[in-house]
Protein backbone atom coordinates (compact mmCIF):
# COMPACT_ATOMS: atom_id res chain seq x y z
CA UNK A 1 0.00 0.00 0.00
CA UNK A 2 1.02 3.72 -0.55
CA UNK A 3 -0.68 6.40 -0.73
CA UNK A 4 0.25 10.44 -0.90
CA UNK A 5 -1.16 13.33 1.09
CA UNK A 6 -2.73 16.26 -0.53
CA UNK A 7 -2.80 18.45 1.92
CA UNK A 8 0.10 21.21 0.31
CA UNK A 9 -0.38 24.64 1.32
CA UNK A 10 -0.07 26.35 -1.76
CA UNK A 11 -3.36 24.42 -3.69
CA UNK A 12 -6.52 26.82 -4.47
CA UNK A 13 -9.51 26.29 -3.18
CA UNK A 14 -12.99 27.07 -3.95
CA UNK A 15 -15.70 29.23 -1.96
CA UNK A 16 -17.21 25.89 -0.85
CA UNK A 17 -13.95 23.93 0.46
CA UNK A 18 -14.86 24.04 3.85
CA UNK A 19 -18.49 23.30 3.05
CA UNK A 20 -17.13 19.82 1.20
CA UNK A 21 -14.90 19.07 4.44
CA UNK A 22 -18.09 19.42 6.72
CA UNK A 23 -19.58 16.63 4.23
CA UNK A 24 -16.56 14.57 5.17
CA UNK A 25 -15.33 14.90 1.73
CA UNK A 26 -11.71 13.44 0.78
CA UNK A 27 -10.06 16.33 -0.70
CA UNK A 28 -7.32 16.06 -3.52
CA UNK A 29 -5.27 17.72 -5.83
CA UNK A 30 -6.21 18.47 -8.99
CA UNK A 31 -4.75 21.28 -11.87
CA UNK A 32 -3.55 22.93 -8.64
CA UNK A 33 -6.76 23.38 -6.44
CA UNK A 34 -7.78 21.00 -3.43
CA UNK A 35 -11.35 19.82 -4.66
CA UNK A 36 -13.51 16.76 -3.21
CA UNK A 37 -12.76 13.76 -5.13
CA UNK A 38 -15.58 12.18 -3.18
CA UNK A 39 -17.79 12.33 -0.69
CA UNK A 40 -18.98 8.88 0.49
CA UNK A 41 -18.12 6.26 -2.63
CA UNK A 42 -17.31 7.28 -6.67
CA UNK A 43 -19.91 4.10 -7.31
CA UNK A 44 -22.68 5.41 -5.25
CA UNK A 45 -22.50 9.05 -6.83
CA UNK A 46 -21.49 7.51 -9.98
CA UNK A 47 -24.94 5.77 -9.87
CA UNK A 48 -27.11 8.59 -7.71
CA UNK A 49 -26.45 11.07 -11.22
CA UNK A 50 -26.92 8.12 -13.65
CA UNK A 51 -30.20 6.85 -11.79
CA UNK A 52 -31.45 10.24 -9.90
CA UNK A 53 -29.18 13.05 -9.67
CA UNK A 54 -25.77 14.38 -8.51
CA UNK A 55 -24.31 18.19 -7.11
CA UNK A 56 -21.16 19.01 -8.34
CA UNK A 57 -18.95 22.16 -6.99
CA UNK A 58 -16.91 23.19 -10.42
CA UNK A 59 -16.27 25.99 -9.49
CA UNK A 60 -12.50 25.39 -10.30
CA UNK A 61 -13.30 26.18 -13.95
CA UNK A 62 -12.38 29.54 -15.40
CA UNK A 63 -14.76 31.53 -16.82
CA UNK A 64 -13.71 34.70 -19.28
CA UNK A 65 -15.58 37.36 -20.47
CA UNK A 66 -15.19 38.47 -24.19
CA UNK A 67 -16.88 41.71 -24.96
CA UNK A 68 -17.09 44.44 -28.10
CA UNK A 69 -17.66 44.89 -31.62
CA UNK A 70 -14.93 43.05 -32.23
CA UNK A 71 -15.72 39.84 -29.71
CA UNK A 72 -17.04 37.89 -32.52
CA UNK A 73 -13.84 38.28 -34.95
CA UNK A 74 -11.43 37.73 -31.72
CA UNK A 75 -13.26 34.44 -31.07
CA UNK A 76 -13.43 33.05 -34.69
CA UNK A 77 -9.83 33.74 -34.92
CA UNK A 78 -8.97 31.64 -31.44
CA UNK A 79 -11.40 28.56 -32.40
CA UNK A 80 -12.15 25.80 -35.04
CA UNK A 81 -15.84 26.35 -34.07
CA UNK A 82 -18.45 28.47 -35.84
CA UNK A 83 -19.38 31.19 -32.88
CA UNK A 84 -20.38 33.32 -35.74
CA UNK A 85 -23.33 30.65 -35.59
CA UNK A 86 -24.04 31.20 -32.15
CA UNK A 87 -27.86 32.59 -30.92
CA UNK A 88 -27.62 34.66 -28.03
CA UNK A 89 -28.53 31.96 -25.38
CA UNK A 90 -26.82 29.12 -26.66
CA UNK A 91 -23.27 27.80 -26.06
CA UNK A 92 -20.92 26.01 -27.93
CA UNK A 93 -17.96 23.10 -27.36
CA UNK A 94 -15.34 23.97 -28.77
CA UNK A 95 -10.89 24.03 -28.45
CA UNK A 96 -8.27 26.60 -28.76
CA UNK A 97 -5.81 25.03 -31.05
CA UNK A 98 -2.26 25.86 -31.60
CA UNK A 99 -0.79 26.99 -35.19
CA UNK A 100 0.40 23.69 -35.92
CA UNK A 101 -3.37 21.90 -34.57
CA UNK A 102 -2.22 21.08 -31.06
CA UNK A 103 -4.98 21.41 -28.46
CA UNK A 104 -4.29 24.77 -26.11
CA UNK A 105 -7.86 23.85 -24.09
CA UNK A 106 -10.73 22.87 -24.86
CA UNK A 107 -13.68 25.28 -23.58
CA UNK A 108 -17.51 26.21 -23.72
CA UNK A 109 -18.28 29.70 -25.45
CA UNK A 110 -21.59 31.42 -24.33
CA UNK A 111 -23.38 33.77 -26.25
CA UNK A 112 -24.68 35.96 -23.74
CA UNK A 113 -25.63 38.94 -25.48
CA UNK A 114 -24.56 39.80 -29.51
CA UNK A 115 -21.02 41.35 -28.48
CA UNK A 116 -20.96 39.48 -25.17
CA UNK A 117 -19.10 36.38 -24.44
CA UNK A 118 -18.54 33.93 -21.84
CA UNK A 119 -15.55 31.17 -22.27
CA UNK A 120 -15.48 28.55 -19.72
CA UNK A 121 -12.03 26.92 -19.76
CA UNK A 122 -10.71 24.24 -17.95
CA UNK A 123 -9.26 24.74 -14.10
CA UNK A 124 -5.45 24.28 -14.59
CA UNK A 125 -5.46 25.68 -17.91
CA UNK A 126 -6.46 28.98 -16.46
CA UNK A 127 -3.49 31.06 -16.87
CA UNK A 128 -1.95 29.64 -19.65
CA UNK A 129 -5.50 30.30 -21.46
CA UNK A 130 -5.72 33.79 -20.29
CA UNK A 131 -2.51 34.57 -21.30
CA UNK A 132 -3.23 32.73 -24.83
CA UNK A 133 -6.18 34.66 -25.58
CA UNK A 134 -4.89 38.05 -24.01
CA UNK A 135 -1.92 37.90 -26.82
CA UNK A 136 -4.40 37.46 -29.61
CA UNK A 137 -6.02 40.65 -28.30
CA UNK A 138 -3.20 43.27 -28.42
CA UNK A 139 -4.13 44.48 -31.57
CA UNK A 140 -8.20 44.86 -30.81
CA UNK A 141 -9.10 47.79 -28.87
CA UNK A 142 -12.70 46.95 -29.98
CA UNK A 143 -12.63 43.75 -27.42
CA UNK A 144 -12.55 44.05 -24.01
CA UNK A 145 -11.63 40.82 -21.94
CA UNK A 146 -12.30 40.20 -18.15
CA UNK A 147 -10.84 37.21 -16.31
CA UNK A 148 -13.75 36.43 -14.09
CA UNK A 149 -12.71 32.89 -12.78
CA UNK A 150 -12.64 34.18 -9.17
CA UNK A 151 -15.57 35.90 -9.12
CA UNK A 152 -17.52 33.09 -10.05
CA UNK A 153 -18.94 29.99 -8.72
CA UNK A 154 -20.56 27.16 -10.51
CA UNK A 155 -22.64 24.34 -9.42
CA UNK A 156 -23.62 21.51 -12.14
CA UNK A 157 -26.49 19.82 -10.97
CA UNK A 158 -26.45 16.53 -12.94
CA UNK A 159 -28.83 13.73 -13.76
CA UNK A 160 -32.16 12.59 -14.77
CA UNK A 161 -34.42 14.19 -11.95
CA UNK A 162 -32.04 17.63 -12.47
CA UNK A 163 -34.68 19.20 -14.03
CA UNK A 164 -37.56 18.31 -11.39
CA UNK A 165 -35.27 18.75 -8.29
CA UNK A 166 -34.64 22.85 -10.18
CA UNK A 167 -37.40 23.69 -11.00
CA UNK A 168 -39.04 24.77 -7.69
CA UNK A 169 -36.38 26.89 -6.93
CA UNK A 170 -36.98 29.09 -10.14
CA UNK A 171 -39.23 30.74 -12.00
CA UNK A 172 -37.26 30.34 -15.07
CA UNK A 173 -39.55 27.70 -17.46
CA UNK A 174 -36.51 24.61 -17.65
CA UNK A 175 -38.16 22.72 -20.24
CA UNK A 176 -37.78 25.71 -22.41
CA UNK A 177 -34.00 25.77 -22.39
CA UNK A 178 -32.73 22.87 -25.16
CA UNK A 179 -29.29 21.17 -24.89
CA UNK A 180 -26.46 23.31 -25.52
CA UNK A 181 -29.02 26.39 -24.55
CA UNK A 182 -28.93 28.77 -21.39
CA UNK A 183 -30.97 31.23 -19.73
CA UNK A 184 -30.51 34.10 -17.06
CA UNK A 185 -32.23 33.32 -13.85
CA UNK A 186 -32.99 33.07 -10.84
CA UNK A 187 -32.28 30.29 -8.52
CA UNK A 188 -32.79 30.31 -4.95
CA UNK A 189 -32.64 34.04 -4.96
CA UNK A 190 -29.16 33.96 -6.42
CA UNK A 191 -28.87 35.63 -9.81
CA UNK A 192 -27.68 32.64 -11.99
CA UNK A 193 -26.54 31.54 -15.81
CA UNK A 194 -29.01 28.65 -15.96
CA UNK A 195 -27.35 26.60 -18.78
CA UNK A 196 -28.56 22.99 -20.23
CA UNK A 197 -24.94 21.95 -20.49
CA UNK A 198 -23.04 19.27 -18.39
CA UNK A 199 -20.02 16.69 -18.46
CA UNK A 200 -21.90 13.34 -17.36
CA UNK A 201 -23.76 11.92 -20.11
CA UNK A 202 -27.03 12.80 -18.53
CA UNK A 203 -29.52 15.70 -18.55
CA UNK A 204 -28.57 18.20 -16.22
CA UNK A 205 -27.62 22.34 -15.67
CA UNK A 206 -24.58 24.21 -14.90
CA UNK A 207 -25.45 27.53 -13.05
CA UNK A 208 -22.88 30.38 -13.02
CA UNK A 209 -23.31 32.71 -10.43
CA UNK A 210 -21.23 35.61 -8.30
CA UNK A 211 -19.16 32.96 -5.81
CA UNK A 212 -20.09 34.81 -3.37
CA UNK A 213 -23.71 32.82 -2.92
CA UNK A 214 -21.92 29.84 -3.45
CA UNK A 215 -22.42 28.01 -0.27
CA UNK A 216 -26.38 29.54 -0.31
CA UNK A 217 -26.82 27.88 -3.27
CA UNK A 218 -25.69 24.40 -2.80
CA UNK A 219 -27.39 24.32 0.60
CA UNK A 220 -30.55 25.16 -1.16
CA UNK A 221 -29.96 22.57 -4.57
CA UNK A 222 -28.85 20.08 -1.86
CA UNK A 223 -31.81 20.73 0.46
CA UNK A 224 -34.04 20.83 -2.64
CA UNK A 225 -32.63 17.64 -4.47
CA UNK A 226 -31.91 14.95 -1.09
CA UNK A 227 -36.04 14.06 -0.84
CA UNK A 228 -35.40 13.27 -4.59
CA UNK A 229 -31.89 10.83 -4.12
CA UNK A 230 -29.55 13.95 -5.30
CA UNK A 231 -26.06 12.91 -3.81
CA UNK A 232 -23.13 15.36 -3.46
CA UNK A 233 -20.47 14.22 -6.08
CA UNK A 234 -16.62 14.85 -6.78
CA UNK A 235 -14.52 14.62 -9.32
CA UNK A 236 -13.73 10.64 -8.85
CA UNK A 237 -17.49 10.39 -10.38
CA UNK A 238 -17.00 13.04 -12.49
CA UNK A 239 -14.26 11.35 -14.12
CA UNK A 240 -15.65 8.35 -14.56
CA UNK A 241 -19.31 9.42 -15.62
CA UNK A 242 -17.44 11.59 -18.12
CA UNK A 243 -15.35 8.27 -19.34
CA UNK A 244 -18.51 6.32 -19.94
CA UNK A 245 -19.86 8.88 -22.16
CA UNK A 246 -16.36 9.26 -24.04
CA UNK A 247 -15.57 12.76 -23.13
CA UNK A 248 -12.44 14.34 -23.60
CA UNK A 249 -10.30 15.29 -20.46
CA UNK A 250 -7.50 17.86 -20.78
CA UNK A 251 -4.18 16.53 -19.97
CA UNK A 252 -5.50 12.89 -21.26
CA UNK A 253 -7.35 12.79 -24.70
CA UNK A 254 -6.50 16.53 -25.53
CA UNK A 255 -2.56 18.21 -25.21
CA UNK A 256 -0.46 20.33 -26.34
CA UNK A 257 0.36 17.79 -28.81
CA UNK A 258 -2.88 16.10 -29.79
CA UNK A 259 -5.04 17.88 -32.23
CA UNK A 260 -8.95 17.78 -32.08
CA UNK A 261 -9.04 15.74 -35.10
CA UNK A 262 -7.00 12.88 -33.56
CA UNK A 263 -9.65 13.34 -30.49
CA UNK A 264 -12.89 12.76 -32.40
CA UNK A 265 -13.76 15.88 -31.88
CA UNK A 266 -14.07 16.61 -36.31
CA UNK A 267 -17.56 17.68 -35.47
CA UNK A 268 -16.58 20.59 -33.90
CA UNK A 269 -14.07 21.70 -36.15
CA UNK A 270 -16.01 23.78 -39.02
CA UNK A 271 -13.10 24.11 -41.98
CA UNK A 272 -15.37 25.99 -43.86
CA UNK A 273 -16.98 28.38 -41.98
CA UNK A 274 -15.99 31.68 -43.19
CA UNK A 275 -13.19 33.20 -41.04
CA UNK A 276 -9.31 31.76 -40.78
CA UNK A 277 -8.46 30.42 -37.33
CA UNK A 278 -5.51 29.24 -35.72
CA UNK A 279 -3.97 26.02 -36.84
CA UNK A 280 -6.35 25.94 -39.66
CA UNK A 281 -3.93 25.45 -42.27
CA UNK A 282 -2.27 22.51 -40.15
CA UNK A 283 -6.02 20.63 -39.49
CA UNK A 284 -6.66 21.02 -42.99
CA UNK A 285 -3.32 19.40 -43.79
CA UNK A 286 -3.96 16.53 -41.18
CA UNK A 287 -7.52 16.18 -42.78
CA UNK A 288 -6.25 15.38 -46.14
CA UNK A 289 -3.07 13.51 -45.76
CA UNK A 290 -4.76 11.33 -42.86
CA UNK A 291 -4.63 11.53 -39.40
CA UNK A 292 -1.43 9.69 -37.69
CA UNK A 293 -3.39 8.43 -34.57
CA UNK A 294 -6.82 8.14 -33.44
CA UNK A 295 -8.76 8.52 -30.08
CA UNK A 296 -11.15 4.71 -29.59
CA UNK A 297 -12.71 2.90 -27.24
CA UNK A 298 -11.70 0.01 -25.73
CA UNK A 299 -12.92 -3.31 -23.73
CA UNK A 300 -10.19 -5.41 -22.14
CA UNK A 301 -11.53 -8.90 -22.19
CA UNK A 302 -10.29 -9.47 -18.68
CA UNK A 303 -10.15 -8.56 -14.65
CA UNK A 304 -7.65 -4.97 -14.13
CA UNK A 305 -8.25 -1.96 -15.00
CA UNK A 306 -6.32 0.24 -17.55
CA UNK A 307 -5.19 3.13 -16.56
CA UNK A 308 -3.55 6.39 -17.99
CA UNK A 309 0.26 5.69 -19.95
CA UNK A 310 -1.00 2.12 -19.83
CA UNK A 311 0.82 0.29 -23.42
CA UNK A 312 -1.91 -1.02 -25.86
CA UNK A 313 0.01 -3.70 -27.75
CA UNK A 314 -0.39 -6.02 -30.83
CA UNK A 315 1.99 -9.20 -30.15
CA UNK A 316 4.80 -7.21 -28.64
CA UNK A 317 4.36 -4.73 -31.29
CA UNK A 318 3.29 -1.10 -29.12
CA UNK A 319 0.75 0.44 -31.14
CA UNK A 320 -0.02 3.56 -28.64
CA UNK A 321 -1.10 4.38 -24.79
CA UNK A 322 -4.20 4.41 -22.79
CA UNK A 323 -4.96 8.26 -21.73
CA UNK A 324 -7.71 7.12 -19.18
CA UNK A 325 -9.96 3.92 -17.74
CA UNK A 326 -11.67 3.14 -15.30
CA UNK A 327 -14.26 0.24 -14.49
CA UNK A 328 -17.48 1.25 -15.76
CA UNK A 329 -19.56 1.17 -12.73
CA UNK A 330 -22.82 1.14 -15.51
CA UNK A 331 -21.30 -1.39 -17.68
CA UNK A 332 -19.61 -3.35 -14.70
CA UNK A 333 -16.27 -4.19 -16.77
CA UNK A 334 -13.01 -2.39 -17.41
CA UNK A 335 -12.76 0.47 -20.17
CA UNK A 336 -10.70 2.73 -21.49
CA UNK A 337 -9.57 5.40 -23.96
CA UNK A 338 -6.53 5.71 -25.88
CA UNK A 339 -4.86 6.59 -29.04
CA UNK A 340 -4.20 3.89 -32.06
CA UNK A 341 -2.94 4.44 -35.74
CA UNK A 342 -5.74 4.86 -37.65
CA UNK A 343 -5.25 1.20 -39.45
CA UNK A 344 -5.53 -0.30 -35.73
CA UNK A 345 -8.50 1.86 -35.30
CA UNK A 346 -11.78 0.18 -36.64
CA UNK A 347 -14.66 -1.12 -34.47
CA UNK A 348 -13.75 -4.57 -33.70
CA UNK A 349 -10.51 -5.00 -33.78
CA UNK A 350 -8.54 -7.00 -31.58
CA UNK A 351 -5.47 -5.91 -29.45
CA UNK A 352 -4.07 -5.85 -25.87
CA UNK A 353 -3.94 -3.52 -23.00
CA UNK A 354 -0.77 -4.50 -20.67
CA UNK A 355 -2.15 -3.97 -17.53
CA UNK A 356 0.10 -3.95 -14.62
CA UNK A 357 2.99 -5.04 -17.27
CA UNK A 358 0.50 -8.12 -18.13
CA UNK A 359 -1.14 -8.04 -21.80
CA UNK A 360 -4.79 -8.61 -21.79
CA UNK A 361 -6.57 -8.85 -24.77
CA UNK A 362 -8.53 -6.41 -25.96
CA UNK A 363 -11.02 -5.14 -28.32
CA UNK A 364 -12.00 -1.89 -30.02
CA UNK A 365 -15.63 -0.71 -29.16
CA UNK A 366 -17.74 2.43 -30.22
CA UNK A 367 -17.45 5.69 -28.34
CA UNK A 368 -19.08 6.35 -26.06
CA UNK A 369 -19.37 3.51 -23.83
CA UNK A 370 -22.97 4.94 -22.49
CA UNK A 371 -25.43 6.67 -23.82
CA UNK A 372 -28.07 7.85 -21.76
CA UNK A 373 -31.94 6.79 -22.69
CA UNK A 374 -33.77 8.99 -24.64
CA UNK B 1 -13.00 8.63 7.33
CA UNK B 2 -10.90 5.94 8.86
CA UNK B 3 -11.68 4.66 12.41
CA UNK B 4 -8.48 5.87 14.51
CA UNK B 5 -8.84 2.58 17.29
CA UNK B 6 -7.04 -0.54 15.41
CA UNK B 7 -8.32 -4.18 16.55
CA UNK B 8 -6.06 -5.02 19.43
CA UNK B 9 -5.16 -8.23 18.59
CA UNK B 10 -3.34 -7.86 15.14
CA UNK B 11 -0.04 -6.32 14.62
CA UNK B 12 0.39 -4.28 11.35
CA UNK B 13 3.10 -3.11 9.02
CA UNK B 14 3.91 0.24 7.44
CA UNK B 15 2.57 -0.78 3.84
CA UNK B 16 -0.93 -1.03 6.08
CA UNK B 17 -1.09 -4.80 5.79
CA UNK B 18 -2.64 -6.42 8.82
CA UNK B 19 -1.94 -9.83 10.33
CA UNK B 20 -3.49 -11.97 12.58
CA UNK B 21 -1.90 -14.79 14.42
CA UNK B 22 -3.12 -18.25 14.94
CA UNK B 23 -0.45 -20.87 15.59
CA UNK B 24 1.63 -20.79 13.18
CA UNK B 25 -0.41 -19.32 10.59
CA UNK B 26 -1.29 -15.58 10.11
CA UNK B 27 -3.54 -14.25 8.38
CA UNK B 28 -3.40 -11.52 6.15
CA UNK B 29 -5.15 -8.24 5.29
CA UNK B 30 -5.44 -4.15 4.99
CA UNK B 31 -6.08 -2.13 7.53
CA UNK B 32 -9.19 0.37 7.59
CA UNK B 33 -7.09 3.40 7.12
CA UNK B 34 -5.30 1.80 3.81
CA UNK B 35 -9.14 1.00 2.42
CA UNK B 36 -10.44 4.07 3.21
CA UNK B 37 -7.26 5.85 1.30
CA UNK B 38 -8.02 3.97 -1.94
CA UNK B 39 -12.00 4.30 -2.31
CA UNK B 40 -13.92 1.64 -3.98
CA UNK B 41 -11.93 -1.69 -4.23
CA UNK B 42 -12.69 -3.14 -7.54
CA UNK B 43 -10.59 -5.77 -8.28
CA UNK B 44 -7.85 -8.33 -6.31
CA UNK B 45 -5.16 -9.85 -8.48
CA UNK B 46 -4.37 -12.35 -5.85
CA UNK B 47 -2.20 -15.99 -6.36
CA UNK B 48 -5.94 -17.40 -6.24
CA UNK B 49 -5.02 -20.68 -7.58
CA UNK B 50 -1.66 -20.79 -5.36
CA UNK B 51 -2.11 -23.94 -2.93
CA UNK B 52 1.25 -25.49 -4.20
CA UNK B 53 3.08 -24.01 -1.11
CA UNK B 54 4.23 -20.67 -2.48
CA UNK B 55 6.51 -19.26 -0.46
CA UNK B 56 7.14 -15.44 0.29
CA UNK B 57 10.13 -13.85 2.29
CA UNK B 58 8.56 -11.03 5.04
CA UNK B 59 7.81 -8.08 3.02
CA UNK B 60 6.88 -10.17 -0.48
CA UNK B 61 4.78 -8.82 -2.96
CA UNK B 62 1.80 -11.03 -2.96
CA UNK B 63 -1.19 -9.57 -5.26
CA UNK B 64 -2.45 -6.13 -6.55
CA UNK B 65 -5.81 -4.04 -5.33
CA UNK B 66 -7.25 -1.84 -7.95
CA UNK B 67 -10.00 0.62 -6.30
CA UNK B 68 -11.66 3.05 -8.88
CA UNK B 69 -9.19 5.67 -8.08
CA UNK B 70 -5.65 4.05 -8.27
CA UNK B 71 -3.69 0.43 -7.96
CA UNK B 72 -1.86 -0.82 -5.19
CA UNK B 73 0.56 -3.98 -4.25
CA UNK B 74 0.04 -5.73 -1.41
CA UNK B 75 3.50 -6.91 0.73
CA UNK B 76 3.35 -10.29 3.34
CA UNK B 77 3.68 -8.68 6.13
CA UNK B 78 5.40 -11.89 7.61
CA UNK B 79 7.57 -14.60 5.20
CA UNK B 80 5.98 -18.26 4.30
CA UNK B 81 3.36 -20.53 2.69
CA UNK B 82 0.79 -19.50 1.37
CA UNK B 83 -1.92 -22.09 2.42
CA UNK B 84 -5.57 -20.36 1.80
CA UNK B 85 -6.54 -17.61 -0.49
CA UNK B 86 -9.86 -15.58 0.31
CA UNK B 87 -11.71 -17.14 -2.64
CA UNK B 88 -15.01 -14.82 -2.22
CA UNK B 89 -13.18 -11.43 -3.12
CA UNK B 90 -12.81 -12.53 -6.63
CA UNK B 91 -16.29 -11.74 -7.20
CA UNK B 92 -16.81 -9.27 -3.93
CA UNK B 93 -13.98 -7.09 -3.64
CA UNK B 94 -16.05 -4.84 -2.15
CA UNK B 95 -15.40 -6.58 1.29
CA UNK B 96 -12.60 -5.01 1.75
CA UNK B 97 -14.39 -1.79 2.13
CA UNK B 98 -17.11 -3.14 4.12
CA UNK B 99 -14.77 -5.73 6.80
CA UNK B 100 -11.20 -4.35 6.25
CA UNK B 101 -10.82 -6.81 9.54
CA UNK B 102 -13.14 -9.72 8.89
CA UNK B 103 -14.74 -10.76 5.39
CA UNK B 104 -11.88 -8.49 3.73
CA UNK B 105 -8.81 -10.95 4.65
CA UNK B 106 -6.80 -12.08 1.46
CA UNK B 107 -4.36 -14.43 2.70
CA UNK B 108 -3.38 -17.07 5.39
CA UNK B 109 0.37 -17.92 5.63
CA UNK B 110 1.67 -20.52 7.38
CA UNK B 111 5.09 -18.53 8.94
CA UNK B 112 8.29 -19.59 8.47
CA UNK B 113 10.32 -17.44 10.54
CA UNK B 114 7.41 -15.57 13.75
CA UNK B 115 10.26 -13.53 15.00
CA UNK B 116 9.48 -11.38 11.76
CA UNK B 117 6.14 -10.69 14.25
CA UNK B 118 8.41 -8.47 16.46
CA UNK B 119 9.25 -5.99 13.46
CA UNK B 120 5.45 -5.21 12.85
CA UNK B 121 3.75 -2.57 15.27
CA UNK B 122 0.95 -3.00 17.94
CA UNK B 123 -2.39 -1.34 17.56
CA UNK B 124 -1.26 1.80 19.09
CA UNK B 125 1.88 2.27 17.37
CA UNK B 126 0.48 2.41 14.13
CA UNK B 127 -2.50 4.09 15.29
CA UNK B 128 0.76 6.75 15.95
CA UNK B 129 2.39 6.28 13.10
CA UNK B 130 -1.01 7.23 11.07
CA UNK B 131 -0.54 10.54 12.93
CA UNK B 132 2.63 10.99 11.36
CA UNK B 133 3.06 12.99 8.77
CA UNK B 134 4.36 11.21 5.25
CA UNK B 135 4.06 8.02 6.22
Amino acid sequence: MSEHDATATSLRRTPLFETHRALGARLVEFGGWEMPVQYSSILEEHRAVRERAGLFDVSHMGEFYVEGAGAVALLQWLVPNDVARLQVNQALYTQLCRPDGGTVDDLLVYRLADERFMTVVNAGNIEKDWGWIASHATERPDVRLTNAADETGLLALQGPRAEAILQPLTQTPLADIAYYHFHPGTVAGVACVISRTGYTGEDGFELYFPAEHAVGLWNALLAAGQPQGLLPAGLGARDTLRLEAGLCLYGHELTDEITPLEAGLGWTVKLNKDSDFIGRTALEEEKRTGLRRKLVGIEPRDRGIPRAGYPILREDQTLGEVTSGTLSPTLDHPVAMGFVPPADAAVGTELEVAIRGKPVPATIVALPFYKRPK
Amino acid sequence: MAQTDQPKDLKYAETHEWVRVDGDEATIGISDYAQDELGDVVYLDLPWDDTSGHTLAQGGHFGDIESVKATSELFTPVGGTIVRVNQALKDHAEQVNSDPYGAGWMIVVKMSNPADLDKLMSAKEYTQFLGKPGH
